[in-house]
């Protein structure tokens, strides 16, 4: 080869180093002074390099919305609407349709459907017409046979609504964490759109108990009406349960439900479910349905209480809410009404006057809790309940650990391939060794580039990389070895036993690449970094140890044209 | 010159036999293994899988005082929790990790969704008793603070029993990739010998985690996949040079020339291991608590990748043609086969400056 292809080839494994090295260590601002220093280079290095949570610390959760729940919910709902809707139906006079419905919903395995048992299968699809233009039954399979009428949600549907409650949960869970104000949080659907699962990653945070029940927090505030006597009569309670159902005839019905009061609750936590061991003393008979609920909320905030320590939440309508409120409470100065939180009267008090868009939640709350109540009623109620399937957190000595183990071992075992080289191919050793750092460089040069994160199983796919890449070394310099053996001259040797070499490099990169690509295609995330920074590995040894290595060998032999021997 | 392994001739293929039946060996005792374990009432499973896979909770905590594991085992029990496992880590002293299995269930869908909620506060609940843990600042900085939870793993059965199905169908749908390339660049005999070989490593190593009951987590899964990757190489690398020898010297049988292989390429076969097993043990040495399962895996998976392909890739692909029919076997290899392996082996044939 002519001196000047060589110093082109030169040329260009220069520029590409150099890059390297900037990708790797240089500054992502103005360079200083300080860039040069040892710690400079350091913490460019640091902020360069993407590091998992595994390897830097944080919490990484996998969370599922029960979508399940969801689609349930949506048949009981369309259900009660549906037989409500032929209670109102009128017929094309005017006059009432004439035909009510028994209705019972199916709500597992997978089937949804709503069965209605008509009284009069004459107006069967009358009953139909006038259920369809109340209750969205667009999208559901109707059959109707003698009295019976069915709405059944086909699979297809099925995953688009799971889809769709997923997507609004990830949301108002986003919107849930920036307000939080967690640094950097990673939020990202995983799985099939079905799925419902949801990743959430937050560098920095050890313990995640906190932001976990702000995020499955499902706050549902409701207005209502307390049946009792008006004001000045003190609200009508009752000591227990069954008392309270002893007043409307033993059981709860469609207008009136039965909910615990918990005069002053000071729970710490924003969620009801924690707080079951503090048990209510006294019991309410409420109006059903609520008058308004928090669907209709515009904003909500922990304000402090009179008393000086404790908190409070006060909230405040959107007009339409506002309008509801207005007209109810006008209606009904001197009654009483409840705050009610995840079924749990929160507080009652008698209305004064009317009131238009604002109210307050008392009690003793905590500023934390205070405040978590306010954002999660905020962001508004997610569509179905949120299970946690997997948390991971590591604190973040814990992940300098794994990365000093790490890195020391990978160091260790390249010193010792390091030194078996020179020993055992002596000059080409060298060779060897330039090629194999040039690799470790660009291998990360490339993971910055792409913006990947290096976690604990990418840097198995590093050590296989660098594993691969003495491979290659040792493939060529046996082959030109053999060849040097056969009587070959050096030029000769070292130009077939890269050619030889190159095709069983060639092979063997292919497959493993194949392999890769389909691991990251397939895999699950701990099994994509180790993909990712593997097919890297290949693809930039592919080109160190064949071409840079080559380049190096053809230097040595135009400046010594002659040489007889070789160090090899 | 510094030469090892030079000029070796070693019937390879003619101890094939002996290297079959050491293999259904150490196979045969993973599956007694397996099996035994299994159905052996209130022993130990088959496997020791970790909660990536099992679902469960360990939690690592760092301890000013480290309480004796039968202290921390009472302190357990107490909250609830009938059969912790503790262990020491072997490079921190004063750390303890501490596995319990999958609370069961009592949330209304009858799943286990309560357990990745409810492992690690029954852990602080149960550590608790040996004075607080430290808040948001490390434990050094607490003087009031016992101990700090530096890390938890928290799985759902749900999540657990789809990471296990994701890793076994990842690592299938990638040895089905492997088959078709090499069948498309060598012959279907090489890549079947290829993939069992491959299959043959895993196996083996599986067969060890379950003898030794290692446990098996996420980590173990990316060791398998770097075995696979090494185990498909060393075939790959004997492979070609059959390849090659069958175009330059058609007389011999194929099972000399198999043979020739493998002395030829013994020398890289054995650097190339050596010094990947290198740097393995020093992955074990070094590598730490975290790190230890995957290294394990990775130092038995290294020996075997290379003795897989010598052992069982190489036989069944010869085995396999003689199949084929032993006087047609030169036919299928050279002639007809031919067309495609010239094609491969004119391309450097032409890319060769010098000729012989």
């Amino acid at each position: 080869m002519n001196r000047t292809g060589l110093w082109i080839r030169t040329g260009v494994i220069v520029a590409i180093m150099l890059i390297g090295i900037y990708l790797v260590f240089g500054p992502r601002h103005t360079p200083s002074a300080s860039d040069f220093t040892w710690a400079g280079i350091k913490n460019n290095l640091a902020s360069n390099i993407n590091l998992g949570l595994d390897l830097k610390g944080g919490s990484h959760l996998v969370m599922r919305v029960k979508t399940e729940e969801y689609l349930r919910r949506l048949t009981e709902n369309n259900e009660a609407a549906a037989v409500q809707a032929l209670k109102d139906a009128k017929d094309d006079s005017g006059n009432p349709l004439g035909v009510t419905a028994e209705g019972s919903t199916v709500a597992e395995n997978g089937n949804y459907t709503v069965n209605l048992t008509l009284s009069d299968p004459s107006k069967a699809q009358a009953a139909v017409d006038a259920i369809k233009k109340k209750v969205d039954f667009a999208n559901w399979t109707e059959s109707t046979s003698g009295n019976q009428i069915s709405f059944d949600l086909p699979k297809q549907q099925q995953a688009n609504l799971k889809d769709s409650a997923t997507e609004q949960a990830y949301r108002i869970i986003d919107s849930r964490i920036n307000a939080f104000g967690v640094k950097e949080p990673l939020l990202q659907r995983q799985g099939s759109k079905d799925s419902g699962l949801i990743l959430l990653q937050m560098p920095g945070v050890e313990n995640p108990e906190r932001v976990k029940e702000l995020v499955k927090g499902e706050s549902r505030l409701e207005l209502m009406k307390i049946v009792s006597p008006p004001n000045p009569t003190p609200v009508q309670t009752y000591p227990t349960k069954e008392a309270a159902l002893a007043t409307i005839g033993g059981k709860e019905t469609d207008t009136r439900k039965v909910l615990p009061y918990t005069e002053r609750d000071d729970s710490p936590s924003i969620n009801a479910n924690t707080a079951q061991d503090k048990k209510p003393t006294k019991f309410v008979v409420v109006e059903s349905p609520a008058v308004v609920d928090g669907s209709e909320l515009r904003d909500a905030a922990a304000i402090q209480g009179r008393g000086g320590s404790d908190y409070q939440i006060s909230f405040s309508f959107k007009p339409s809410g506002a309008q509801k409120f207005g007209d109810w409470t006008g209606k009904n100065i001197g009654n009483y009404m409840a705050v009610v939180l995840n079924d749990e009267v929160k507080s009652a008090a008698y209305i004064k006057s009317q009131i238009f868009d604002t109210g307050e939640i008392s009690g003793k709350f905590q500023k934390q809790s205070a405040d978590d109540l306010a954002l999660t009623l905020k962001s508004g109620a997610l569509p179905a309940g949120i299970e946690y399937q997997e948390e991971r957190t590591v604190g973040p000595s814990l992940g300098a650990d794994s990365i000093r183990a790490g890195v020391s071992a990978s160091i260790g075992g390249l010193i010792l391939v390091v030194l078996f080289m020179l020993f055992y191919y002596r000059g080409s050793g060298i060779n060897a060794v330039v090629a194999l750092a040039l690799n470790m460089l660009l291998t990360i040069a490339a993971l910055v580039m792409i913006g990947s994160t290096l976690t604990l199983p990418g840097i198995a796919g590093l050590i296989l990389g660098i594993g691969m890449a003495v491979d290659s070394n040792v493939l060529i310099f046996e082959r030109i070895r053999e060849e040097l053996r056969l009587g070959y001259s050096v030029p000769e040797a070292i130009s077939i036993g890269f050619d030889r070499a190159f095709v069983t490099i060639i092979d063997t990169h292919i497959t493993t690449i194949i392999s890769s690509v389909i691991l990251y295609m397939t895999g699950s995330s701990a099994i994509k970094g180790f993909a990712v920074t593997l097919i890297l590995g290949l693809v930039i040894n592919l080109f160190t140890a064949v071409f840079v290595s080559r380049t190096i060998f053809n230097w040595e032999l135009s400046l010594k044209p002659n040489r007889e021997r070789m160090s090899i | 010159m510094f030469n090892l392994f030079q000029n070796i001739n070693i019937d390879w293929l003619g101890k094939r036999k002996g290297f079959i039946a050491f293999s259904c060996f150490i196979m045969l005792a993973g599956l007694v293994s397996t099996i035994g374990r299994q159905y052996t009432p209130g022993g130990t499973d088959a496997f020791n899988l970790g909660v990536d896979f099992k679902g469960g909770t360990v939690v690592t905590a760092k301890f000013k005082q480290r309480p004796s594991d039968d202290d921390l085992r009472a302190a357990l029990n107490k909250t609830g929790i009938n059969d912790p496992v503790i262990q020491s880590s072997t490079d921190k002293p004063d750390e303890a990790l501490i596995k319990i299995p999958l609370i069961e269930g009592n949330s209304e869908d009858g799943n286990t969704a309560a357990q990745v909620q409810a492992g690690r506060q029954t852990v602080k609940q149960a550590l608790d008793t040996f004075g607080a843990e430290a808040g948001d600042a490390s434990l050094a900085d607490s003087p009031d603070a016992a101990y700090k939870i530096v890390g938890t793993d928290s799985v759902g059965a749900v999540a657990g029993s789809k990471l296990r199905n994701q890793a076994v169908t990842a690592t299938l749908f990638g040895l089905v990739g492997i088959l078709l390339f090499i069948a498309f660049r060598y012959d279907w005999t090489y890549a079947v010998g290829a993939v069992l070989a491959v299959f043959h490593d895993v196996l083996m190593v599986v067969a060890f985690f379950s003898v030794f009951q290692w446990e098996i987590n996420l980590t173990v899964i990316a060791a398998l996949l770097t075995i696979v990757g090494f185990s498909v190489n060393d075939s790959i690398v004997i492979f070609d040079r059959v390849r090659e020898n069958l175009q330059e010297n058609r007389t011999d049988s194929l099972y000399s020339i198999t043979n020739h292989s493998i002395n030829q390429t013994l020398s890289r076969t054995i650097i190339t291991s050596g010094l990947v097993l290198l740097s393995v043990l020093a992955l074990v040495l070094f590598g730490g608590e975290v790190l230890k399962s995957f290294s394990l895996a990775l130092l038995v998976g290294v020996i075997l990748g290379t003795y897989s392909t010598i052992a069982i890739a190489s036989p069944i692909a010869i085995w396999w043609q003689n199949k084929l029919g032993d006087s047609r076997v030169k036919e299928v290899l050279a002639p007809q086969k031919g067309e495609k392996l010239a094609s491969s082996s004119r391309r450097s044939v032409t890319r060769r400056p010098v000729t012989r």
